[in-house]
């Protein structure tokens, strides 16, 4: 049952190029779709450490900038006299530095934030971000500041002989972030499920009686961080393959928000919520355009619904629809043999 | 020489609206327990009331600055009555987001009714400025460093001497306890929220005519506050105060010497510094208020 509605689900996913056949709205599913790949791994910090970074749109940005920057070649004086020139580099090798370096800021972020939990912890990520935000808008020998990356390349995988295709067009570009999407979802689900995510999750429940009980707190922190960092920086650089143009406003504290609310409103702590939210929250904008209402009331509106999912779902949308589930997975039971359940369900 | 004591002089008066943002902040966070996200909307609000006072309705200067005080009292207080009252002992992460949540609502609702185009608002002041030497500081900058302060003073004097002040400590020391001796924590932290918001107005009024007004200028203005507390350690007055004179200095003498691109760089990088070295702030030997 459970198995058929992900085959259904995915191939559903699979089939929206097929009939959908406006551009524009195939490019707010691509672009909802980076978005839901960055709040998958918020979540991973915000649902299964319980740790609120409100930072993360650096480590996408980071990401961005990196696989731009390296794709494109850049020249940079480090030093007054020390010039350093990196020759463009092919697209593919470009993402792995993005993940690779916003892996290493995670980790770097991490060893310095987790000195601190709760409100300052949320500070020194804003305040990150923020840092971050101020480097690209003014050194712009190296990133041009706010004239911005222009004519990124666009993703190309060769294989002499075998393989060959560039990813340019909507089309193209949707495939490559679902199955983006579908391996950032199956890397999360698989931490999460081994015995680091149990640890993470202790650690979310009661810190000092996981440290009682052997578990390396920092540790588990900092692997949680540099996960998440390197997930959203790969989003970041599909962000920027896609769009082919990245400027210091990919660091705005607002896409930071955005993602914040896709996880909270979807469920913090389980895999399917960013998902949902991401999708609810990600098309919602559209939804509100098409209404023919000015931008600063779809912001409004954005800021009550906020409000409201808070109140109203606090746990948010999927462990709000569990009983349902439950229920019907309960009556699928009495027919047949009880099936295992997955241990990140039973735990949360 | 010349140069470093006028880097001195203006960072003595933005100090004083930083001290002013700070101080709400760190009362609202200490207290309550609230990230509040609204502070920035506070202090932009105190701006545009200022500029409707001012310039649309044509009242007089300083009565103008006084009511929009009030008003941001008013809904300091409306906020915490909507928004914060029926969450109290939720999680920190709880209320931070419905704090987020008002801040982006209030922030596109600002630029809604007043669009996006700066605004600028007269003062009475003389437009020479005040010369000493090789110095030169304006009349309404002076102005401005004088009413921060006296404000710094009375809510020093507020938490200090008074009986709320009284309260507000007990509540800040253990929620509890302070209702079990009677003293009603609901309006403790209404008035907690009211001052501190009304502060923020205060300093947006204040800075309001020095600058422009736009509907994004609390954004910079709420992470700044966050550093001035982290500064001066949570719940602290005179942490805060100084943290705010500490950050103006880094900052006007930064941007003087290093980068001006960078000056609003300083502040955060001095806050990534600081926990490194003293997680819970500079000044803070035990949490106390006061």
């Amino acid at each position: 049952m459970r198995r058929l509605a992900t085959i259904a689900g995915l191939a559903f996913l699979f089939s929206i190029p097929l009939w959908l056949g406006n551009f524009y709205l195939l490019h707010v599913c691509i672009i909802t779709g980076i978005f839901i790949i960055a709040a998958m791994s918020l979540n991973l910090l915000l649902g299964y450490t319980g740790q609120l970074s409100l930072g993360h749109a650096a480590f996408f940005g980071i990401g961005a900038y990196v696989s731009s920057l390296a794709s494109l070649g850049f020249e940079v004086h480090l030093l007054p006299d020390w010039l350093v020139t990196v020759d463009p580099k092919p697209v593919w090798f470009g993402m792995a530095c993005a993940v690779v370096v916003t892996g290493l800021c995670g980790w770097a972020i991490g060893r310095i934030a987790f000195k601190v939990r709760g409100a300052y912890f949320v500070i020194v990520t804003i305040s990150f971000a923020e840092v971050v935000r101020l480097v690209a808008l003014n050194w712009d020998e190296l990133t041009q500041g706010p004239m911005a990356l222009n004519n990124i390349p666009p993703l190309s995988l060769v294989i002499p002989g075998l393989l060959d295709i560039t990813f340019i067009g909507k089309v193209a570009n949707y495939y490559l972030v679902l199955v983006f999407a579908i391996l950032s979802y199956g890397i999360i689900a698989r931490l999460v499920r081994s015995r680091a995510g149990r640890a993470m999750i202790a650690l979310k429940e009661n810190e000092a009686l996981a440290a009682s009980v052997g578990i390396d707190v920092t540790k588990y922190l900092v692997l949680a961080t540099v996960m998440s960092a390197a997930i959203a920086g790969a989003a970041g650089a599909l962000y920027a393959h896609y769009v082919r143009i990245v400027d210091p406003n990919v660091f705005l504290f607002i896409y930071t928000v955005t993602m914040v609310i896709m996880v909270v409103a979807g469920g913090k702590g389980t895999l399917a919520g960013p998902v949902v939210g991401g999708v609810i929250f990600g098309l919602l904008p559209e939804g509100l355009r098409s209404l023919a209402i000015a931008p600063e009331v779809q912001w409004i509106v954005y800021g009550i619904l906020m409000i409201l999912v808070v109140y109203l779902l606090p746990q948010g949308i999927v462990p709000a629809l569990r009983p349902f589930l439950q229920h019907r997975r309960h009556l699928d039971a009495q027919k047949q043999p009880p099936a295992d359940i997955p241990a990140s369900e039973a735990m949360s | 020489m010349d140069q470093l004591l006028q880097h001195c002089l203006n960072a003595l008066v933005l100090g004083g609206t930083y001290a002013l943002l700070g101080i709400g902040l760190t009362l609202i966070f200490g207290i309550m327990r609230v990230v509040n996200f609204t502070h920035g909307e506070l202090y932009s609000f105190g701006a545009y009331m200022m500029f409707m006072f001012v310039m649309l309705l044509h009242l007089d200067f300083f009565l103008s600055l006084v009511l929009a005080m009030l008003l941001g009292i008013a809904l300091g207080a409306a906020i915490e009555f909507l928004l914060l009252r029926k969450l109290r002992g939720a999680d920190i992460d709880t209320t931070m987001l419905v704090m987020i949540g008002a801040w982006i609502a209030m922030q596109n609702l600002e630029q809604l009714v007043w669009s996006g185009v700066a605004k600028s608002i007269k003062t009475p002041f003389p437009s020479s400025p005040l010369v000493m030497g090789a110095l030169s500081v304006s009349w309404n900058r002076l102005f401005v460093l004088a009413v921060a302060l006296g404000l710094i003073l009375c809510t020093y004097a507020l938490v200090n001497r008074t009986r709320l002040g009284r309260a507000m400590r007990a509540t800040f020391q253990d929620p509890d306890t302070a209702a079990l001796m009677g003293v009603d924590i609901g309006t403790i932290y209404m008035s907690t929220f009211a001052l501190g918001s009304g502060l923020a107005a205060a300093a947006g009024a204040l800075l309001g005519p020095i600058f422009v007004v736009t509907p994004t200028m609390g954004d910079l203005a709420s992470l700044k506050a966050f550093a001035i507390v982290i500064l001066g350690g949570l719940g602290n007055i005179v942490g805060a105060t100084i943290g705010g004179f500490i950050l103006a200095f880094i900052e006007e003498l930064g941007a003087g010497y290093i980068s001006s691109g960078y000056r609003d760089a300083m502040g955060f990088l001095l806050i990534i510094a600081i926990l490194l070295v003293r997680p819970t702030g500079l000044f803070s030997r035990k949490e106390r208020i006061g």
